[in-house]
């Protein structure tokens, strides 16, 4: 009997785990092509506002030439991370701008003077947790991935905090974006590095490299890499399965270690550290040659853009030139998103600066991305099955649309991740996400009256 | 320079979406009606063919007339409405008179469907609340069955009783298998294929079981709520026919249950969302339905069961909504706290 109790379990568990995300086509065109470095753009604008956190003060003036890797722009909050020049050249504006994200920031227009000439690097001295943390303070890293959070905060881990394992994010669940994979392939040694480095200095047992399994030559090259690694049986390499949101923080934590994160708790609460590949990768060549964080890899796609490539960008390059180095628009493109086509925002015009943590710039043509007219809900409940946290989008929606606060809070909407694949899969073409932002910002507007 | 000239479309994430949409859903949920209605072209002639018609015909221009005249947008484009009328068709003997299918699906559209506002919002499914009042309205009629293939005859019909009819003689028994020998049902293949009596939709299991796999393939719904539905019929018919499997055989395959956990338990509107709650959903149809088949003065208890379910859908839903990720229970808190 023992056996059929076994698959039964197993079925159950197959009919429950199976519940949540959706599978969408991967269209990773530029999974092939090598990251290139773009030709030094004639001028940069380095917004002081790179992501999550306090705004950078210029430390620059106008008239000043910088070096690449020179210090520009810097900080006393916490949340926040210093500023570093992209190009070597003349201070030639601060101004005020606004950035792709709609935000207003001011910005250090550099522009060059061809050379790249970059400034003296010193390697830092990394010793023990604290000494590790301040240096990637130091070189201005934020989270590669997309949401720009400073890196040095995620590793500045509080003393009561066990932490037994890092996890190295390398899904990259997004359609279209390839980065990642690049990093990967290209990249390894460094990515290895940082691991290093990290799990030394901050004491964490356990490396798992996590990798959706699409990505079967990544796989390999970490693999390798892994085992010949002096580390042993320390660092895994683990294959996951290709759905979409398998590379949100939650997700992942719960695919390599089978724990769940509560709602409004971090990743150290539940023992684990989660790096980007890309940020991490940075880590193991900063740690090795201390140059700074002025440039990052970004995939250009989407069926507008004549060539698709994978590039290497400095911070603070306009849109609209690397649009020019990928050959410019086939035809005038309907929509530009910046990031992936499923958490990345639309943006109004690709007169922006590039930031810190842009990885994926696309532009489709008229008729291109499926927009559904909004029609009455059927409750099929799609939403609900689609969301990986377990919410019921549609109730969410409901509860909005007649100002339900009590029933709102306890629907969870605080949780969404905002990860879309409620409005992906709902027949009803509903902007569910919209639904989502707008249930927090109720539920907040609540909070704060109290 | 690369430009953007014109304005670029600019909303909120995700900018793809999934190709399907509720005309899709509907269409497939038609296409899995069709070899139901192909079967019962066969079995009772021509006439189930023009009773659907009339059905979905009246049903759709009384959708259209009243988001009309209640001034809401055109809803007839989603198919929602040729549902409907399917499968208010299906729930119907194929000698109902035309006039009282349109009574049906006025019913049927006008108040269980857009007084409570459409697509979406009924609380009780709009097909079996039409049949359910013309059952009511015009007991005689809706008991009007045809033996099968007996249009083909060149005579007038032949009626005949169902197998659940005949069924209640049964219950009684004190041998049953002894007393369904003697009742003279059609055999278990005949049951399977649909040369019996009944409703349009409701005779040929073979057909309905294809539909089932269709949707569940298209993935349109989850094999969940009928699954678990006939099977605790079975297990029910089971335990009252004392492990009799062929008594338990007859009752899955007669009458409406096959159409009714297929098409109209698992109407998305009128079923619980989350897995839990369907299940529980499913068996109260299955326990209600065993129940009124029994005990109940009707033969029938398929379309009264899911009007119930569909009631209490709201209350299950309450109880079953799953807590969001990583969230750990109340309950389980408190013990905690009382521990330490």
């Amino acid at each position: 009997m023992r056996p059929l109790k076994i698959k039964v379990e197993g079925l159950l568990k197959a009919v429950k785990k199976g519940r949540g995300g959706v599978s969408i086509a991967h269209h990773k065109n530029t999974a092939g092509m090598r990251v290139i470095r773009i030709p030094t753009p004639p001028f940069v604008q380095i917004a002081m506002r790179q992501g999550i956190g306090a705004e950078c003060t210029p430390v620059v003036k106008v008239g000043d030439y910088v070096k690449l890797g020179q210090l520009i722009g810097d900080s006393d909050a916490y949340i926040s991370a210093p500023i570093y020049a992209s190009i070597s050249g003349t201070v030639t504006e601060i101004k005020d701008i606004k950035l792709s994200t709609g935000v207003m920031s001011k910005a250090v227009v550099i522009e060059s003077d061809g050379f790249m000439a970059p400034d003296e690097f010193v390697p830092p001295v990394v010793t023990d947790a604290k000494s590790l943390v301040a240096a990637v303070r130091k070189s201005g890293l934020v989270g590669l991935g997309g949401a720009g959070f400073p890196a040095h905060v995620k590793l500045n881990l509080p003393q009561e905090a066990k932490i037994d394992t890092l996890i190295i994010n390398a899904a990259e669940c997004e359609t279209y974006i390839t980065v990642d994979y690049r990093e990967c392939v290209e990249n390894s040694v460094n990515i290895m590095r940082g691991v290093n480095a990290v799990s030394k200095y901050l004491h964490i047992d356990n490396v798992i490299i996590a990798v959706e399994d699409n990505k079967p030559i990544a796989l390999q090259i970490l693999k390798e890499i892994a085992d010949s690694a002096t580390q042993g049986e320390k660092v895994k390499v683990m294959a996951l399965k290709s759905k979409y949101p398998q590379g949100a923080e939650k997700m992942i934590i719960q695919s390599a270690t089978g724990r769940k994160m509560p709602p409004g708790k971090l990743p150290s609460d539940v023992g684990c550290v989660v790096m980007n590949v890309a940020s991490i990768a940075f880590i193991g060549r900063y740690v090795a040659t201390g140059k700074p964080l002025v440039s990052r890899s970004m995939t250009i796609d989407g069926s507008a853009i004549k060539t698709p490539k994978n590039v290497r960008v400095p911070i603070g390059t306009m849109m609209d030139y690397i649009v020019d180095y990928c050959g410019g628009f086939v035809e005038e493109p309907e929509k530009i998103v910046c990031g992936g086509p499923m958490m990345g925002s639309a943006i109004t015009d690709i007169n922006y600066p590039i930031l810190k943590g842009n990885n994926a710039l696309l532009a489709f043509k008229k008729g291109d991305l499926s927009i559904k007219k909004e029609t009455d809900c059927i409750r099929c409940g799609r939403c609900a099955a689609a969301c990986p946290l377990n919410l019921v989008p549609t109730n969410i929606e409901k509860f909005t649309k007649i100002g339900d606060i009590p029933k709102l809070k306890h629907s969870g909407a605080l949780v969404c991740m905002e990860c879309g694949s409620c409005a992906y899969s709902c027949p009803a073409g509903k902007p569910l996400v919209q639904h989502m932002r707008l249930a927090k910002a109720k539920i907040r507007e609540e909070d704060a009256k109290k | 320079m690369s430009e953007v000239t014109k304005k670029l479309v600019v909303s909120a994430s995700p900018h793809f979406r999934s190709k399907t949409t509720t005309t899709s859903i509907m269409l497939d949920v038609i296409i899995a009606m069709i070899p139901a209605l192909v079967a019962s072209v066969i079995l009772f002639g021509y006439r189930s063919l023009v009773l659907t018609v009339v059905s979905v015909i009246s049903c759709v221009v009384f959708e259209y007339l009243s988001r009309k005249v209640m001034k809401r947008h055109n809803t007839i484009g989603d198919l929602s409405a040729v549902v409907t009328g399917m499968l208010l068709a299906f729930n119907l003997p194929s000698t109902m008179p035309y006039w009282m299918v349109i009574i049906g699906a006025f019913v049927a559209i006008v108040i269980a469907k857009q007084f409570f506002g459409g697509i979406g919002n009924n609380f009780v499914n709009p097909a079996l609340i039409g049949r359910i009042v013309l059952m009511a309205s015009y007991p005689s009629q809706i008991g009007n069955f045809v033996a099968p293939f007996s249009h083909r005859g060149g005579v007038d019909a032949v009626t005949t009783a169902t197998p659940l009819a005949q069924m209640t003689s049964v219950y009684s028994a004190e041998n049953i298998g002894t007393a369904i020998d003697a009742a003279g049902f059609p055999s278990l293949l005949d049951m399977f294929l649909g040369v019996k009596g009944g409703c349009l939709g409701e005779v040929c299991i073979l057909a309905l079981v294809i539909g089932f796999v269709y949707l569940v393939v298209r993935k349109v719904i989850s094999p969940v709520i009928p699954l678990v539905y006939v099977g605790t019929v079975a297990v029910a018919m089971l335990i009252a026919g004392k492990g009799d499997f062929t008594f338990m055989a007859y009752q899955v395959m007669a009458g409406g249950l096959v159409l009714g956990a297929v098409f109209m338990a698992t109407d998305y509107t009128t079923s619980p969302v989350s897995f839990k709650g369907k299940i529980i959903y499913a068996i109260g149809c299955g326990v209600l339905t065993s129940l009124i088949r029994i005990f109940g003065s009707l033969p029938e208890g398929v379309s009264f069961s899911i009007i119930i379910m569909n009631i209490l859908v709201p209350h299950i839903e309450h109880i079953t909504t799953a807590r969001p990720f990583g969230e750990v229970k109340e309950k389980k808190n408190k013990k905690e706290a009382e521990a330490k």
